[in-house]
């Protein structure tokens, strides 16, 4: 669908993308995700047409974009402040880009009526744009793109300027239309979780590379490098030494749980910048036992002691200090749902803690 | 009670601005040739004169089309200046930005003079036409300070929103650019009108044997008779100032209201 070849870009004196060859398919929800400055909105904006590529191609379709101008690609974009034309009514804005359609008046009045309906704001055609809320200004902003009905429809971090409540329905919104629709969606965010919530493949950005392309459910749980593990979510690191590779499984004595022996496939690479080879887990995968419960399945008890409780309502995050993980060594962070009428426990008490060999991450 | 100073002096201010301004119209219907209190009587024969005044029209027909054009080409020149200075990025764009707005601060008796050198120089004739080279450079930094502040309130997704929903670069300006800069537009043009028709040093060294109205009155004030008749001008030219900045300030707020801005302006 599109096909990234080896595209550069290369500002007077700052080179923005470096060499990011991806593909992204048909009818699939995509997120470009990294921390600002990484390239991603440079990346979408390729896609678009409003950014010129130092080298390599932009492929829509099959089709080399390098000498399609933005006007007739077969992409409309969402923008970051919506764009949204004050000057005209709601109804002009949808319809903008219906200039050039041959249809007659009144089909082009009823495709604004849909669209507009579409998107949950029929019977506001009538209004003027700048009077609008910022929920329904992106809406807008959505009909007038999706009524062209385009190839990849392009979103440059559409939920940013919402708050909460309203960005985490927005994100339902969005992936039920595009069910609807069956467009192919490019989502540029900088919110890990927006992009966990919505894509069925995300793209993680770092300094103008793709660090890694993958499902949610794998970028989550097998990061390639600490600092995609980093980016996604919480993840604990302790520091490990490698005592033996056997080839399918590599020995390692992990601070505070003792030596573990990881199988390859939970092996990820050490970056220049990182402190050594270390072991990663997630907070979910490290369960707190209370007084005499016994572990279920197979898995691991280590001792320590709760150093932080941070509560949040449906569930509390403990900071743990592990016997034998050193005073160096950041205490690791678990979630808990909490349980109602069960007490959270206390800092300061000793607790006995589960985990799973399979849940650690290995970077060496 | 406290005397309010700053009350007083903002009073004075405005006494010594806007008093001469209202002693024009007073003198310009009083039933005397002599400009000097005690009135003497209501009359309309001085704007009668005015109006009988052949040469006066024609200066003032003069000033109309000097004033007109120069804001229609300033304007339009100043159009492409902002739009380039607020869009793009060019090699010694400060440097090109402020030659141009130089005129703001430069002498004006020394743009007319070295004009005038130029332009007698190279064998042009004196006319309006000159006038007009010459209101049009001085009237663009001003042309251009409004229409700037015009073009970098806009948010540059605009025109690639346009563009984007398949309009080609000049649709997108057509369609969308201009309609939210025309208060703008609409103030420049109207700014440079009013700094081109008062205009005297360029208009006297350029004009040839032409009148303007700045020059005709210049010219008139060696003659006593002619004061009231110049009263009653500036009378009128003050009402017509009124008229066009009202025009310009309703524009202005109706484009503010359109795009849902609330600044007050100046009004």
């Amino acid at each position: 669908m599109i096909e990234f070849r080896d595209v550069h870009k290369h500002y007077a004196d700052y080179h923005a993308l470096r060499g990011i060859s991806a593909t992204i398919r048909e009818g699939e929800f995509f997120s470009l995700l990294g921390p600002s400055g990484c390239g991603k909105t440079t990346l979408l904006r390729t896609i678009a047409g409003f950014e010129d590529i130092s080298s390599g191609a932009v492929l829509i379709d099959g089709r080399d974009m390098a000498q399609v101008p933005a006007n007739v690609r077969p992409t409309n974009m969402v923008f970051q402040s919506y764009a949204i034309f004050p000057h005209l009514t709601v109804a002009q804005n949808v319809g903008f880009g219906l200039r050039r359609d041959r249809r007659g008046r009144m089909e082009k009045d009823r495709a604004v009526a849909e669209a507009l309906e579409m998107v949950g704001l029929g019977g506001y055609g009538a209004r003027a744009a700048h009077a609008l809320s910022g929920g329904q200004r992106q809406r807008v902003a959505l009909a007038r793109a999706l009524i062209l009905k385009p190839k990849v429809l392009l979103l440059d971090e559409p939920l940013s300027a919402l708050d909460r409540k309203m960005r985490e329905q927005m994100q339902v919104e969005l992936i039920k239309l595009q069910r609807q629709v069956g467009i192919t969606f490019v989502l540029v965010t900088h919110d890990q979780e927006e992009a966990l919530v919505m894509s069925d493949r995300i793209a993680v950005m770092f300094e103008g590379e793709i660090a890694q392309l993958d499902e949610p459910e794998a970028l989550y749980a097998r990061p390639v490098d600490r600092r995609v593990a980093d980016f996604i979510g919480v993840m604990n690191f302790l520091p490990a030494e490698v005592l033996g590779d056997g080839g399918e499984v590599v020995a390692v004595r992990i601070a505070g749980l003792g030596i573990v022996e990881i199988p390859a496939a939970q092996i990820s690479r050490a970056m220049p910048g990182d402190p050594g080879p270390s072991v990663g887990f997630r907070p979910e995968t490290m369960t707190l036992l209370g007084a005499g419960e016994e572990p279920r399945g197979a898995v691991q008890v280590s001792r320590g002691v709760i150093d932080e409780v941070v509560y949040y309502g449906d569930m509390t995050y403990y900071d743990i200090r592990l016997e034998g993980m050193g005073e160096a060594v950041e205490p690791v962070r678990i979630s808990m749902r909490n349980v109602f009428g069960r007490d959270v426990p206390a800092v300061g008490i000793p607790v006995r803690v589960a985990w799973s060999p399979g849940a650690l991450v290995l970077f060496r | 009670m406290r005397p309010n100073w700053l009350g007083a002096y903002a009073l004075l201010y405005l006494l010594f601005l806007y008093a001469p301004i209202l002693l024009l119209p007073l003198f310009a219907f009083n039933d005397a040739t002599i400009v000097a209190f005690p009135l003497r009587g209501f009359t309309t024969q001085w704007f009668g004169e005015m109006w009988e005044n052949a040469t006066l029209r024609r200066a003032l027909g003069n000033s109309l089309i000097i004033a007109g054009s120069s804001a229609v080409l300033s304007t339009c020149l100043g159009i492409f200046a902002a739009r380039a200075s607020t869009r793009f990025r060019f090699p010694a764009k400060g440097g090109i930005m402020g030659a141009i707005m130089l005129p703001l601060v430069l002498p004006e008796i020394i743009v007319a003079m070295s004009l005038l050198v130029v332009l007698l120089s190279i064998g042009v004739t004196l006319s309006i036409v000159t006038v007009i080279v010459g209101h049009t450079l001085i009237c663009m930094p001003y042309a251009i300070t409004v229409l700037t502040t015009a073009f970098a309130s806009l948010d540059p997704a605009f025109e690639e929103a346009a563009q984007d929903l398949g309009e080609s670069k000049w649709g997108a300006f057509r369609l969308v650019i201009l309609p939210l800069v025309m208060p703008g537009i609409i103030s420049a043009l109207l700014i440079s009108f009013t700094v081109s028709l008062d205009e005297f040093i360029i208009a006297f060294f350029l004009a040839g044997n032409q009148p303007t109205l700045p020059t005709y009155i210049f010219s008139q004030l060696r003659f006593p008779a002619s004061i009231p008749m110049i009263m009653a001008l500036g009378t009128v030219l003050v009402l017509l100032s009124i008229v066009m900045l009202t025009i310009a300030e309703y524009f202005r707020r109706r484009g503010a209201a359109r795009t849902g801005q609330n600044d007050r302006g100046f009004l």
